[in-house]
């Protein structure tokens, strides 16, 4: 029971984290709830799919298929956050003024970006296809069916409370530095994926590693720990990164920032006729 | 010299590229269990893994030394190439049952 819960737990926990830094990305814009919901209902019912066909995408292309098809996915999330936080950049200004104006609590006119659905739908579709590979795997073990069942649900809550905990955490920042923090992790949870993304390609030898082990920091802060794998997801850490996963971190990272000044830049702003 | 130093980091750069096709080692899952659970590899060369799973349910095969991660379903086989590796041990395990499925590549 307990190994079901902790499986579900770190698998959700991911996808929570994500979900997690959408929604306070999206603060103050109209509808966003249902927005996300939707994202996360896309991502269930592409998990089921994927969990579905698994066979069928490990075996396509030579045997890699699965790690094309998860590097395909992190990428995709990728090129939808680092555009988002350029768009961001631009338009977080004006929302916190607005939200400010309004008291923070009402709903702005503007819509949330389809790009960050986008993102909540593929980060619970890849986290998620996982799990329900697992559970498929406990109907066909026979062994203590209900225990894991309890564990898996146990493990569903706590992770969806860690993200809540998050998101909580979050709304405590002031609001004039909020969309500056909120972008900051969209940049580095961006840079995150882009390096796992790597990861995966070394795996299919599509990519050479480029040194399989850069560092290995795994005594001080392992990915094993539950703090390590947050680390993981919300900022990119890895404990022993290939060369490769390095290089993607960087040019993914300095890609957004460069495209947040060349494009985010704020316009002065027009002087009140006198 | 200058060129001497270019044909040898080309040499290394190259080097993982033209070396010959890796070895191939086949670990079977059965019961939720690696066989066999210890895997001795050699040192320096890239190596193929192919496992087989015997199970009814799906498991995913992971290290974290080794750098690997990927499902293989119930009744199937992947294959994950790793290496080339520095001699020692590389522990790795089965996510989804993680209390009976442990196995280690020793590279020597």
């Amino acid at each position: 029971m307990l190994a079901a819960a902790l499986l579900v737990f770190r698998e959700v926990l991911e996808a929570a984290l994500v979900v997690t830094i959408v929604l306070a990305a999206t603060r103050g814009l109209a509808g966003r709830g249902r927005w996300v919901g939707s994202g996360v209902a896309a991502g269930l019912l592409g998990a089921l799919v994927v969990a579905l066909f698994a066979e069928r995408i490990a075996n396509a292309m030579e045997g890699v298929g699965q790690e094309i098809f998860n590097a395909g996915v992190l990428l995709a999330a990728v090129l939808m956050l680092a555009w988002h936080a350029i768009w961001m950049s631009h338009h977080g200004r004006e929302l916190a003024a607005q939200m400010k104006a309004v008291g923070g609590g009402v709903s702005s006119g503007s819509k949330p970006p389809s790009a960050l659905l986008a993102v909540v739908a593929l980060a619970v579709l890849r986290e998620g296809s996982e799990v329900v590979l697992f559970l498929f795997g406990l109907g066909a073990g026979g062994s203590s069916v209900a225990s894991m069942a309890i564990g898996s649900a146990v493990g569903l809550l706590a992770g969806i409370a860690v993200g809540l905990g998050l998101y909580y955490g979050l709304l405590r920042v002031p609001m004039r530095h909020f969309f500056t923090v909120t972008n900051w992790m969209i940049l580095l949870l961006a840079a995150g994926m882009a390096a796992q993304a790597a990861g995966y390609l070394v795996q299919a030898d599509v990519l050479p590693a480029l040194g399989q082990k850069v560092w290995d920091t795994s005594h001080i802060v392992s990915t094993q720990s539950l703090f390590g794998e947050t680390l993981k997801t919300l900022v990119g850490y890895d404990d022993r990164p290939a060369g490769i996963q390095v290089l993607f971190y960087l040019v993914t990272a300095v890609s957004i920032l460069v495209g947040m000044k060349i494009w985010g830049a704020p316009r002065p702003a027009p002087r009140a006729a006198a | 010299m200058k060129r001497l130093a270019l044909a040898t980091l080309f040499a290394v750069l190259a080097a993982p590229v033209l070396a010959a096709d890796p070895v191939e080692f086949k670990i079977a899952i059965q019961d939720h269990k690696f066989e066999p659970a210890e895997l001795k590899v050699p040192a320096g060369q890239k190596i193929k893994l192919v496992i087989e799973n015997r199970d009814d349910s799906a498991e995913e095969f992971e290290s974290h030394e080794l750098n690997r991660e990927k499902i293989v379903g119930p009744k199937a086989t992947i294959t994950v190439l790793i290496g080339p590796l520095e001699p020692g041990r590389y522990p790795f395990f089965g996510e989804f049952h993680i209390d009976t499925a442990q196995g280690v590549v020793v590279a020597e």
